[in-house]
C-alpha cells in the first residue's frame, strides 16, 4: 500500500482527534449544567434539565447529525461542516454526561448536604466543598465510558462528509479497493485511543480517591 | 419594664412558631403548632415516634417547608429560599441524629469549612477557634482524623463543636443520641449538659427522659402533630397535664 495511505489516514485520525477533544469538552462543561440544572431547587431549572436529557439521550446520534448538517442551513443557520459536526456530538454527549454527574452527586449521603445547608452554605457552595469532591471518584469511570463512545462515535462523521478517519478510510478503500487492510488500521488506531483512556480513566480514578 | 394591665410583659420570644401546619401527601403531621424559645432557654420535645417532633424541628431552618403558619427569628420571618435562607441558617445551629460530617474532611477541616467560607474568617482564626472547641467537647487529640476514623459519640461531639464554630444564636438538636451505642450516649448528652447551663438556646427532640428532667427549662408534648401541653419538667413528668401524656410517661418509665 503506497505511503500516501497513510497520509491520508493520518489526517483522517488528526481530525477525529479534534473532534473527540472538541465535543468532549464540551460536553463536560454542558453535561455539568445540565445536572446543576437538574439537581437544583429551582423546579423551572429541574424541568429544562430533564427535558434537554429525554430529548438528546432518545434521538439516534446519527440522526440528530443529519438534523443539524442538513437542518440548520435550511433555516438559515451556515456552519462549518467540522463545527457543526463537533456541536452536535457535544450536545447529543452532555445528556449522558448529566447523568453520569447526576448519580454521581447521588451517592453522596443526603444528609452531609443538609449538613453543609444547615451551616449556611450555598448552594454553589455546597456543591463546590461537599457534593463535588465526594462524588468526583464515582463519575471517572462511567465519564470514561462517555469518552470511548463519543471517540467511536465520531465515526459517524463520515457519513455527513466530514473526512475524519472512518471516512478517509472509506476513501482510501474507493482508491485503491483494499477495504481489510485500511479498515484494520483504522480500528488498530481507534481500539488504541480507547485502551489508553482507559487506562487514564483508572490512573484519575485512583487519584481523585477519598482518603478515610 | 413597663407592664400595662393585662398586658404579658415579657421580651419577645427568639424563636416564635405561631399556627404552623404540614402535611406529608394525605397525612397532617404538623397541625396549628404554636412554640416560643427565649433567648438562653433550652426547650425539650417529647412524644412518640411519628408524633412530627423531628419534623418540626427541621421546619425551624427550613430542611422542611412548612404550608400555613409562621416561624419567626428573632422578628424576622424565615426566608423562603436563596441567600437570605443560607444567612438566618448560619445563625440556627443543627445537630442530626447520624451525625453528618463530612467523610472526605478531617475533623478540623469539618469545623473550619462554614466559618471560613459563610463568615469570611481567617483561616488561622477559624482553626485556632475549632481548637478550642475541639478541646471543649474533649477530642482536641482528633484534630486530624476522618470522620470513619471516629466512633458515633466522638463524632457527633465533632458534630457539635462544628455547629458552635458558627456561634449560633439557637442550636437545633435533632434526636442527637439516638443513633448512638448506649455507652456513647452520656459522652454527647454531658457536653449538651454543659450548653445548657452556659446558656445556649436549644431547642431539643429527644427519647433521653433523664437529660429533659436535667437541663430543660420547659419540656413540650407532641402527640400526632400537635403541642398537647407545655411545662417545666417536675410539672410534666410528675403531674402531666393530659391523658396522652401519662400513658406516654407511663409506657417510657415503665421498662
Amino acid at each position: 500500500m503506497p505511503t500516501g495511505v497513510l497520509d491520508q489516514l493520518g489526517r483522517g485520525l488528526l481530525l477525529t482527534v479534534e473532534m473527540t477533544a472538541l465535543a468532549f469538552a464540551g460536553a463536560l462543561v454542558l453535561g455539568v449544567l445540565l445536572a446543576v440544572c437538574r439537581i437544583s431547587p429551582v423546579p423551572p431549572l429541574r424541568l429544562a434539565g430533564a427535558a434537554y436529557v429525554t430529548a438528546f439521550r432518545n434521538i439516534p446520534l446519527l440522526v440528530l447529525l443529519v438534523l443539524f448538517v442538513f437542518g440548520l442551513p435550511e433555516v438559515g443557520l451556515l456552519y462549518p461542516l467540522f463545527a457543526t459536526v463537533a456541536l452536535t456530538m457535544a450536545l447529543y454527549w452532555a445528556a449522558f454526561v448529566c447523568e453520569v454527574v447526576r448519580s454521581g452527586v447521588r451517592t453522596v449521603p443526603r444528609g452531609q448536604i443538609e449538613a453543609a445547608r444547615a451551616l449556611g452554605l450555598t448552594f454553589t457552595q455546597c456543591l463546590r466543598h461537599v457534593v463535588i469532591p465526594q462524588s468526583l471518584r464515582s463519575m471517572v469511570q462511567p465519564l470514561g465510558n462517555v469518552f470511548i463512545g463519543l471517540t467511536l462515535g465520531t465515526s459517524l462523521a463520515a457519513a455527513v462528509g466530514v473526512p475524519e478517519l472512518t471516512g478517509q478510510a472509506q476513501l482510501v478503500t474507493l482508491k485503491y479497493d483494499n477495504p481489510l487492510t485500511s479498515f484494520a488500521l483504522t480500528t488498530v488506531v481507534y481500539v488504541a485511543i480507547t485502551l489508553t483512556s482507559g487506562v487514564i480513566a483508572g490512573r484519575i480514578e485512583r487519584k481523585v480517591a477519598i482518603k478515610r | 419594664m413597663a407592664s400595662g394591665p393585662g398586658s404579658a410583659a415579657r421580651v419577645d420570644a427568639l424563636l416564635q412558631l405561631r399556627r404552623v401546619n404540614k402535611h406529608y401527601g394525605q397525612s397532617h403531621v404538623l397541625r396549628d403548632v404554636d412554640l416560643d424559645v427565649h433567648a438562653g432557654e433550652v426547650v425539650v420535645l417529647l412524644g412518640a415516634s411519628g408524633s412530627g417532633k423531628s419534623t418540626l424541628c427541621r421546619c425551624v431552618n427550613r430542611l422542611e417547608t412548612i404550608d400555613s403558619g409562621e416561624i419567626v427569628l428573632d422578628g424576622t420571618p424565615i426566608p423562603a429560599e436563596g441567600r437570605e435562607l443560607a444567612r438566618l441558617r448560619a445563625q440556627v445551629g443543627m445537630v442530626f441524629q447520624s451525625f453528618n460530617l463530612f467523610g472526605h474532611r478531617t475533623v478540623l477541616d469539618n469545623i473550619t469549612l462554614a466559618p471560613v467560607r459563610v463568615r469570611g474568617l481567617p483561616r488561622e482564626q477559624a482553626e485556632a477557634r475549632a481548637l478550642e472547641l475541639l478541646d471543649r467537647v474533649g477530642l482536641a487529640d482528633k484534630a486530624a482524623a476522618h470522620p470513619a476514623q471516629l466512633s458515633g459519640g466522638q463524632q457527633q461531639r465533632v458534630a457539635i463543636a462544628r455547629t458552635l464554630a458558627m456561634d449560633p444564636r439557637l442550636i437545633l438538636f435533632d434526636e442527637p443520641t439516638s443513633a448512638l451505642d448506649p455507652e456513647m450516649i452520656g459522652e454527647v448528652l454531658e457536653v449538651m449538659t454543659e450548653l445548657a447551663a452556659e446558656g445556649m438556646t436549644m431547642l431539643v427532640v429527644t427519647h433521653e427522659m433523664g437529660f429533659a428532667r436535667r437541663a430543660a427549662d420547659r419540656v413540650a408534648f407532641m402527640d400526632q402533630g400537635r403541642i398537647l401541653e407545655t411545662a417545666p419538667p417536675d410539672v410534666f413528668f410528675d403531674r402531666p397535664g393530659t391523658d396522652r401524656a401519662r400513658d406516654f410517661l407511663a409506657r417510657i418509665l415503665r421498662h
